[in-house]
């Protein structure tokens, strides 16, 4: 008869944006760029796609069957994992190895962590990372985009069997009488053979027999209706593209013999696509917004460093990785100053922004279980008792 | 007699099982992350510790009550370098090429807690024969546990075990299983393994304890 009462406790309004609804936003607004991918590539690029949103599908049902790991099978998180993983991935990588990625985001990348919302790095990237170490050469092999036949037959290093070599795939672009040059990506061919791509190839991803991802402009595109829609926080890519291309730009205009211009450092590769959708990952970016620009400018200024001056081609991967790793310390240094607390203490030989370390509400993930001070530092002088423990955080 | 032998065989089984050192007591992490590439190298590595185990244990229980207390670390430091000495010789004296792969690890059997730990925990207060079947346990424990990921690692990193092929030329080698991450990985999952089925025998026991 009399209507039950729930005690619980706080947060007791709930938003109409749950888990569930932004990541499946997020997952509508990868498929065009899945069905360019798809168009550029054929088949073994849909097979890619299928098996390795699969493997991770069905390794996050185990993980969460055995309630080891939070949140249900239902939240598409799995699934955009999956997408991801297999977008930076190239079309041609054998399946089997695609399997071994999806297993290993899902299992080391999330589950290990404690399932969705806990994880500390993206997913998607520890699983590529993973294999990036395994297999270095299967992943260092592209295929140009358009091969004719591309939707009746297989890239030949798709199907390879488990655990075995992929077949060469030199001798598959002779016999459809394109030069193996064409299997380099962009990025590869300005680092070792110093070719840069034309601008107009590089946006559309049209141009036939370029071993290039989907079209940047696709995936801003996409990037645009999830800001529009609050699905995302536009601060992130911005801050990436902003740095990336800023340090770019100086570089540039100090030798532009040596250093590509801006242009091509951003729309080369996948920048586009980790500064749009890895490294907006809400679990592992900073919730500050003074902490998303320092976070976005970190990827972008990585980024180029690693392009520039290591021996890989690439290092969205890493860059993104590594700020993964910092998220929680940048947070940390960005709090913002809570209601109150005047601005003018943070002036003069105070320290600006943080305060307030031991707000429950107000801290980062990692310092939930923050133990509050020893009382002896309270007494007579609670200011600067509350202030103590972040001098020398 | 029937009693004292079941006594040495559980003894014996304590080190292999329950207080296994790699797998429960995550002791002598460098060698077992180190060494594992291949399943030669792990099986000799162990072989090597369980042998200087063994006898510095029988040596130090032996010597327990003539030795004083207060520098009674530096006497077992003493007694294991000697037999690490002896075990640096005979590999070096039946491989030279294994030798090389293990390189300083051998050595550093001197400084491995495993030993130190067993001279000082148990060996130190027990007569010789319970100290050197308990050490032979624990030696095969240790054995057991580098085994276990050198045998892993070697099938993904190389396609062999024992430097047999497995999977014939074709093999696609896991090359980040032989890099020392790989090392971390599979510990990990043995660990993560382990840790499972302990926690599905105490959910079986803490079961048949209702149903009684």
């Amino acid at each position: 008869m009399s209507a039950s009462i729930e005690i619980r406790s706080a947060p007791h309004v709930a938003s109409p944006r749950t888990v569930e609804k932004i990541m499946r936003h997020v997952v509508w607004s990868l498929l065009p760029i899945c069905a360019f991918f798809v168009a550029q590539y054929g088949i073994s690029a849909l097979a890619s796609i299928a098996v390795i949103t699969g493997a991770c599908l069905l390794t996050e049902r185990v993980f969460v069957r055995t309630g080891t790991q939070a949140g249900s099978l239902n939240d598409y998180s799995a699934v955009i994992t999956g997408l991801l993983l297999a977008l930076t991935l190239p079309p041609g990588f054998p399946l089997w190895m695609g399997a071994v990625a999806g297993f290993v985001a899902i299992a080391l990348g999330k589950a290990l962590f404690g399932g969705i919302g806990f994880n500390v790095f993206n997913p998607a990237l520890v699983g590529r990372a993973f294999v990036q170490a395994a297999f270095p050469t299967a992943i260092a092999t592209y295929t140009p985009s358009f091969v004719a036949g591309r939707f009746s037959e297989f890239i030949p290093s798709s199907l390879a069997w488990p655990f075995m070599l992929p077949p060469d795939t030199a001798t598959w672009l002779q016999s459809k009488h394109l030069d193996a040059l064409a299997g380099a990506t962009p990025l590869a061919k300005w680092k070792f053979d110093g070719v840069m791509a034309g601008a107009g190839e590089l946006l559309t991803s049209l141009s036939g027999n370029m071993a290039v991802g989907p079209s940047p402009l696709l995936i801003l595109l996409c990037g645009i209706y999830l800001a529009a829609r609050r699905y995302m926080d536009w601060r992130i890519p911005a801050a990436i593209l902003g740095s990336a291309g800023l340090t770019a730009w100086i570089l540039f205009g100090l030798d532009p013999v040596r250093y590509p211009n801006p242009f091509f450092m951003l729309f080369s590769g996948g920048l586009i696509l980790g500064a749009v959708y890895m490294a907006t990952d809400m679990a592992t970016s900073p919730v500050t917004p003074k902490g998303m620009w320092v976070y976005g400018a970190l990827i972008g200024l990585l980024t180029v460093v690693i392009r520039y001056y290591s021996g890989l081609p690439e290092g969205v991967m890493y860059a993104i990785l590594i700020a993964n790793a910092a998220s929680p310390l940048i947070e940390r240094i960005t709090q913002p100053t809570p209601f109150g607390k005047s601005a003018m203490a943070g002036m003069g030989r105070r320290r600006k922004g943080a305060t307030y370390p031991l707000n429950p509400g107000y801290i980062s993930r990692e310092d939930a279980s923050a133990v509050t001070p020893k009382k002896r530092f309270l007494p007579n002088k609670p200011h600067k008792a509350a202030d103590k423990p972040v001098k020398k955080p | 007699m029937n009693v004292t032998t079941t006594r040495g065989w559980d003894e014996f089984m304590e080190g292999i099982w329950k207080q296994n050192p790699t797998f429960v007591m995550i002791l002598g992490m460098c060698p077992t992350l180190a060494v594992t590439v291949s399943a030669v190298n792990a099986l000799s590595m162990g072989i090597s510790t369980a042998l200087v185990l063994i006898a510095s244990c029988g040596l130090v229980s032996m010597m327990r009550n003539v030795t004083p207390k207060e520098v009674r670390i530096a006497v077992y430091i003493v007694i294991i370098a000697t037999f690490v000495t002896a075990v640096d010789y005979a590999i070096q004296a039946i491989s030279l090429a294994l030798y090389d792969a293990l390189g300083a690890f051998i050595q550093l059997i001197v400084v491995n807690c495993i030993i130190l730990g067993r001279a000082e925990a148990h060996a130190a207060k027990n007569p010789p024969i319970p100290a050197m079947v308990n050490a032979a346990g624990m030696g095969a424990g240790f054995t057991i546990g580098l085994l276990s990921l050198g045998v892993v690692r070697e099938i993904l990193g190389a396609g062999t075990l024992f430097g047999v092929s497995l999977f014939g030329a074709s093999f696609q080698p896991w090359v980040i299983m032989v890099l020392p991450p790989g090392g971390f990985f599979v510990l990990g999952s043995w660990l993560l393994f382990f840790a499972w089925l302990e926690r599905r025998k105490q959910r079986k026991l803490a079961e048949t304890a209702e149903n009684v």
